[in-house]
């Protein structure tokens, strides 16, 4: 809308709208002008974001319900929850008839359906017995007349149903959420008398969470430590030798984790190549040699190889773009070169550091391979109780309530990490 | 190669140079390969408070002299003095020379004041001179209010500003600038060449200045280095290296220039007697030729050549008018005089200029001593 | 099986017929198989193990019926994978090779079908049917034990510090004077409880009443506390054998065939210790929601590969020993090395001398709490 066009200009009209040559608004002129482009950008995103959807955002979902869902106890028996929900877990007495007569319709139902034994191990999960209880049961209920009294009948099958507690594990557990696997994830559990600490000898998940923690910011360091070095010399190198030692850098990726674990194992074991060669140039005498795999050292070391390129490779990046005129110009002022390094080119390189330390920290978090191979007992993490829960005791509502918190954990440092660092002086390249 | 010096000091009369060599190069090579020499054999001496330019083209060694005397490379033999002193094992941050980069180097992370501040520290001068010497430094080039300020906040001329204040800011005795202008436009350029000449003549500072750029020389300097080859092809102050090139590189290199080449049929005192290819005779300076019957190659300014001479210059030849190119103060005149046809006249476009028209034969002239006969070019 | 149909055979396959092919009646693979699936999805544990059920009883199922089998490793994971499966609606799998605990597992959440016994699986020659040639063995309907093998001890034969004295007693782990140096266990509570209740002083039969109770739950953990930092934990079978071979433990648990090809194949200065080896079971199941041709196909397999000349034969191949009673006298010598193999089978009665039951049902029960325990005390 230049004034220097020949014909005077009716672009703004006398209600001060900015319109375009056929006297539409040139907002909406333009929006319609831009809809197409935004329509464009938005296809072409589409798939990816569908992507996001399906495999990343809906399982996140997922094991969010997870964590809480408990529907199984009243579909599985209906009307025994309803008919519980009268009686007082402190009166200090069974159930009465009614109870049992719903149970019995209930199992009847159930066992046809052959669920009743999944809900056992449900109820296992937070009593033990509950699973065998329920499989017992199940396989008499069938032969049970359907005439009572069924609260003896029962008691006769199984002496546990005259168990107060295992009421109590039934009516807990019936409401279709539960607090209960994030209790048991935090080494706590529902109890008659509310929520309790576990007892000492059964409590481990905090313990880990605060290992898991501890390791990878360890891990982390190590990278920083071994890594920053590396790409100090890779930005500096002619670009023929940086390819190759960036090849050198990179390879840890090629190889198999089975060879990776075996070269380990060959390397650091205590008759191993390491612990040979200090015994040989007589550092340590046979007796005490190291121990430096299934432990904690074991899984810094390894994953401190593992994880090393993802710390190189920003930092290398970060490195590249700074010039080297930088540490001539602060040397040319007077700088001597360690105030040079300290004061010029370090700082410069903090967007690369935090790029790698949080790509590190995050990757070496979530591990559980590399630590279930080399850690021992002392170098596992909490990943690896999520996939023992997930592939072996089967308790997917603990290994989603303990891979939530890890999540929010995760989240809640990246918080502070924004705070200290800031997110925006993060740079991959 | 031989070093052509002195003369045109002389000429100048230039007043600093009898305060001594601020710098020394005596006898400096330097190679990276170990195969070839980017610097062969430079001696040079640079007088306290001289405005010395370090002019030629890409390669030709000018750069590398700089980063010697800053410290940055070592020389490969040879022996650099800073007042007098070998510096040869004097790492930079002790040399105390002040340096201003290509691409300014000024310290993203750090504003404005900090840059200028960081020199400072580094020497340990105390919280309130810091602040006097960077308020200083700062109105001296004009950024009085921009001390808060990160560098990517400022332009491109503002940036070049700070990194002449901070190489300033810590009064150094010399001050290596390195093609510090190449990133402005044209005309941020010239203003800047001007400040830039201006601090020197206000600050005295030995300044060594680093350019591929002519015009930039000539305007700046004391004197002039033209490298080429990783040799010195002429140090002379700006005037004598336009007006009298000492040889055929020097003369193109700088200014606009018209060759003819030929050979020496005779020597006579002050002026020699060229045979052009085309068989046609000319006077000429001989500036570098060995004698009769060297091969040579004539320079002349396009300036310096008359059209339709109304008084008797030495030579005067045919010629034809090919084309021409109006440029406002003056015309081009692209012409074939003596079979070549990329011979310049550049015409002043006065009022009482003569109606010329391509195609016109014309005769065109000029004096012996405006036309140097040089070494041959092939 | 006559020679004029092995001729035929082979002419038709094109292939030399196994040993296992020449033997024994084959007459159940040949038995037809209406509305069946053309394509068996097997899932095993893979190395050594697979392979002999690929000899025993693939190689001549797929050489009298042509279906195609595919191969797949997975049973480490098989009860988390079915699950994960049938919670997807899409079950790959046709027949699955599990442990006893994974298969009362599977048939609890319903992920596995019953099998019934007495139609869907061959008799003993003899006539015996097969519930009772399984007997206790077939620890419920859904599972089809196929093989007994043994978690038991195997230990360096050159360790000097022992001065000659030889482990033969399940309670030498726990006695780091006479023998010491790092052992491996496996990383689980079980096996290792019932050791240590049993070194207690427990008797057998009493172990598991002991270790249902609080206090013979920490008293178990007590006596392993006193090996804990000599224990190398191990998760996968292979890691024993490895762990011995290289000297970085003097004895160590794990699955006696690993041992065996340990010390026959490769004869390495390693030996056995039979005592309290601890018995326990792998087997077959067929995943639930299977469509009507997978199943009839999946059915008509199992029948064939548990009968007793087949799991018979599978001991060519493997030391683990035949879960059919009837299998046994048929157990010859290893296909390849031509040892006799009935000496290296946990079921031999010289090995067999003094063995521990793993209770099954009382692990199903057990296995959460005190699993909570174990890995609280591995991690303090």
């Amino acid at each position: 809308m230049s004034s220097a066009t020949d014909t005077p200009t009716d672009a703004i009209a006398g209600d001060g709208i900015v319109r375009a040559a056929d006297g539409t608004p040139l907002k909406r002129s333009l929006a319609r002008a831009l809809r197409r482009e935004k329509l464009r950008s938005f296809l072409l995103i589409a798939p990816l974001l569908a992507f996001v959807v399906i495999s990343f955002l809906l399982p996140i979902a997922d094991m969010l319900f997870r964590s809480v869902e408990n529907n199984i106890v009243r579909d599985t028996i209906p009307e025994t929850v309803q008919t519980l929900a009268s009686w007082d877990a402190d009166s200090g007495e069974l159930p009465d008839e009614r109870v049992f007569a719903a149970l019995y319709r209930d199992l009847q139902i159930a066992v046809e359906k052959r669920i009743h034994t999944r809900l056992g191990s449900r109820l296992n999960y937070e009593k033990s017995g509950m699973s065998g209880l329920f499989r017992k049961t199940g396989r008499e209920v069938r032969r049970l007349e359907a005439e009572g009294p069924f609260r003896e009948r029962f008691i006769e099958i199984d002496e546990d149903w005259a168990d107060i507690e295992v009421w109590a594990v039934i009516k807990r557990y019936s409401p279709p959420y539960t607090p209960g696997y994030f209790l048991n994830a935090v080494d706590a559990e529902l109890t008659a008398e509310g929520v309790e600490m576990k007892p000492e000898n059964e409590r481990i998940y905090l313990t880990l969470f605060w290992r898991t923690l501890v390791m990878s910011l360890m891990i982390t360091l190590s990278c920083l430590l071994l890594g920053y070095p590396i790409g100090y010399l890779l930005s500096h190198l002619p670009a023929r030798s940086a390819n190759l030692l960036m090849i050198l850098v990179l390879l840890p990726f090629w190889t198999s984790l089975l060879v990776r674990t075996s070269a380990w194992k060959v390397l650091l074991q205590q008759q191993g190549v390491i612990n040979d060669f200090l015994v040989w140039i007589n550092l340590i005498d046979d007796a005490g040699r190291l121990v430096m795999i299934n432990n904690q050292t074991g899984t810094i070391i390894a994953m401190t190889h593992i994880l090393l390129p993802f710390m190189i490779l920003p930092l290398y990046s970060v490195m590249q773009t700074i010039s080297p005129s930088y540490v001539r110009a602060a040397k040319s002022l007077g700088a001597s070169d360690w105030t040079a390094f300290w004061r010029v080119y370090f700082p410069q390189t903090v967007p690369g550091i935090g790029a790698g330390a949080i790509l590190v920290f995050i990757l070496a978090i979530g591990y559980y391979i590399t630590p279930e191979l080399v850690g021992g007992t002392s170098g596992i993490f909490i990943s690896n109780r999520i996939a023992y829960h997930i592939s072996t005791s089967l308790n997917w509502g603990l290994a989603a309530a303990l891979g939530t918190i890890l999540l929010l954990l995760v989240m809640a440092l990246f918080y502070v990490y924004d705070r200290i660092v800031g997110i925006d002086n993060v740079k991959l390249g | 190669m031989e070093v052509f010096a002195g003369d045109g000091v002389q000429k100048a009369e230039w007043k600093a140079i009898s305060r001594g060599a601020a710098v020394k190069f005596d006898g400096v090579q330097k190679s990276y390969d170990g195969e070839t020499l980017v610097v062969k054999d430079l001696n040079l001496d640079i007088a306290r408070g001289e405005f010395l330019t370090m002019l030629g083209p890409s390669g030709s060694g000018k750069t590398t002299c700089l980063m010697m005397l800053a410290g940055f490379e070592p020389a490969t033999h040879g022996e650099i003095y800073l007042n007098e002193q070998g510096i040869n094992n004097v790492p930079p941050h002790k040399r105390g020379i002040g340096m201003v980069f290509q691409n300014y180097a000024l310290f993203p992370h750090m504003s404005v004041a900090e840059n200028l501040a960081f020199p400072l520290q580094v020497r340990g001068v105390g919280k309130a001179e810091q602040e006097d010497r960077i308020r200083r430094a700062l109105d001296m080039v004009e950024l009085g209010a921009f001390g808060g300020r990160r560098p990517a906040q400022l332009s491109g001329g503002q940036q070049q500003r700070v990194a002449v204040a901070r190489a300033l800011v810590f009064d150094p005795e010399l001050v290596l600038m390195d093609e510090p202008l190449g990133a402005l436009d044209k005309q941020l350029r010239e203003q800047m060449q001007y400040e830039i000449k201006h601090i020197h003549e206000n600050l005295g500072v030995t300044i060594v200045y680093v350019t591929h750029d002519q015009t930039e020389a000539l305007t700046m300097s004391d004197r002039v280095a033209v490298f080429n080859d990783g040799v010195i092809q002429q140090l002379s102050s700006p005037d004598v290296l336009y007006e009298s090139p000492q040889n055929s590189f020097v003369a193109q290199f700088i200014g606009e220039n018209n060759k003819l080449s030929g050979e020496v049929v005779a020597m006579d005192g002050a002026n020699c007697e060229v045979r052009l290819d085309d068989g046609t005779l000319l006077v000429a300076d001989p500036v570098n030729v060995k004698g009769a019957g060297s091969r040579t190659t004539v320079s002349l300014r396009p300036e310096r050549i008359e059209l339709a001479p109304s008084d008797e210059p030495e030579n005067v030849l045919d010629g034809k008018i090919e084309e021409l190119i109006y440029l406002g103060d003056h015309i081009r005149v692209r012409m074939n005089v003596a079979g070549n046809d990329e011979f310049i006249v550049k015409v002043r476009n006065r009022r009482d200029k003569r109606p010329i028209s391509e195609g016109d034969m014309v005769k065109v002239g000029w004096s012996a001593s405006d036309c140097k006969a040089l070494d041959a070019v092939a | 099986m006559k020679l004029k149909s092995i001729l035929m055979a082979t002419a038709a396959a094109g292939v030399l017929a196994l040993p296992a092919f020449a033997e024994g009646d084959m007459s159940l693979a040949e038995a037809p198989c209406e509305n069946c699936a053309d394509e068996l999805t097997v899932v095993s544990w893979g190395g050594a193990y697979q392979n002999s059920q690929i000899k025993a009883y693939s190689e001549p199922y797929a050489e009298a019926t042509g279906v195609t089998f595919v191969w797949d490793e997975s049973s480490a994971e098989a009860v988390a994978k079915l699950r994960a499966m049938s919670e997807a609606g899409n079950v790959t799998w046709d027949v699955v090779d599990v442990v006893a605990s994974d298969a009362i597992r599977l048939c609890d959440e319903g992920l596995a079908i019953e099998i019934d016994g007495a139609t869907e699986l061959a008799p003993a020659p003899d006539g015996t049917s097969a519930d009772d040639d399984f007997g206790v063995l077939r620890v419920n309907d859904c599972f089809v034990p196929q093989i007994v093998y043994s978690t038991t001890f195997g230990y360096r034969t050159d360790v000097a510090e022992w001065n000659g004295a030889v482990p033969d007693d399940i309670c030498d782990i726990f006695d780091l004077e006479t023998f010491p140096g790092k052992r491996s266990l496996q990383r689980r509570p079980i096996d290792n409880m019932e050791w240590a209740t049993y070194c207690n002083g427990t008797p057998k039969d009493e172990i598991y009443d002991v270790l249902s109770t609080d206090e013979g739950i920490a008293a178990a953990l007590a006596k392993l506390d006193t090996i804990k930092d000599q224990v190398v934990w191990w998760t996968a079978g292979a890691e024993t054998p490895q762990l011995l071979a290289d000297g970085e433990v003097v004895m160590g648990s794990t699955f006696n065939g690993r041992l065996f090809s340990a010390i026959a194949e490769q004869d390495q200065p390693i030996a056995m210790m039979w005592d309290m080896q601890s018995f326990d079971l792998d087997g077959w199941i067929i995943p639930e929601g299977l469509d009507e041709a997978r199943l009839n196909r999946a059915k008509h397999f199992l029948k064939f590969a548990t009968d007793t000349q087949r799991l018979a034969d599978q001991a060519k191949y493997i030391s683990y020993g035949p879960a059919r009673a009837s299998s046994a006298p048929l157990v010859g010598t290893h296909a390849e090395l031509g040892i006799d193999m009935a000496p290296h089978m946990p079921t031999d009665p010289a090995n067999a001398a003094n063995v521990h039951n793993y209770d099954y049902t009382w692990w199903a029960d057990n296995r959460d709490d005190i699993d909570a325990k174990f890995q609280a005390w591995l991690v303090q």
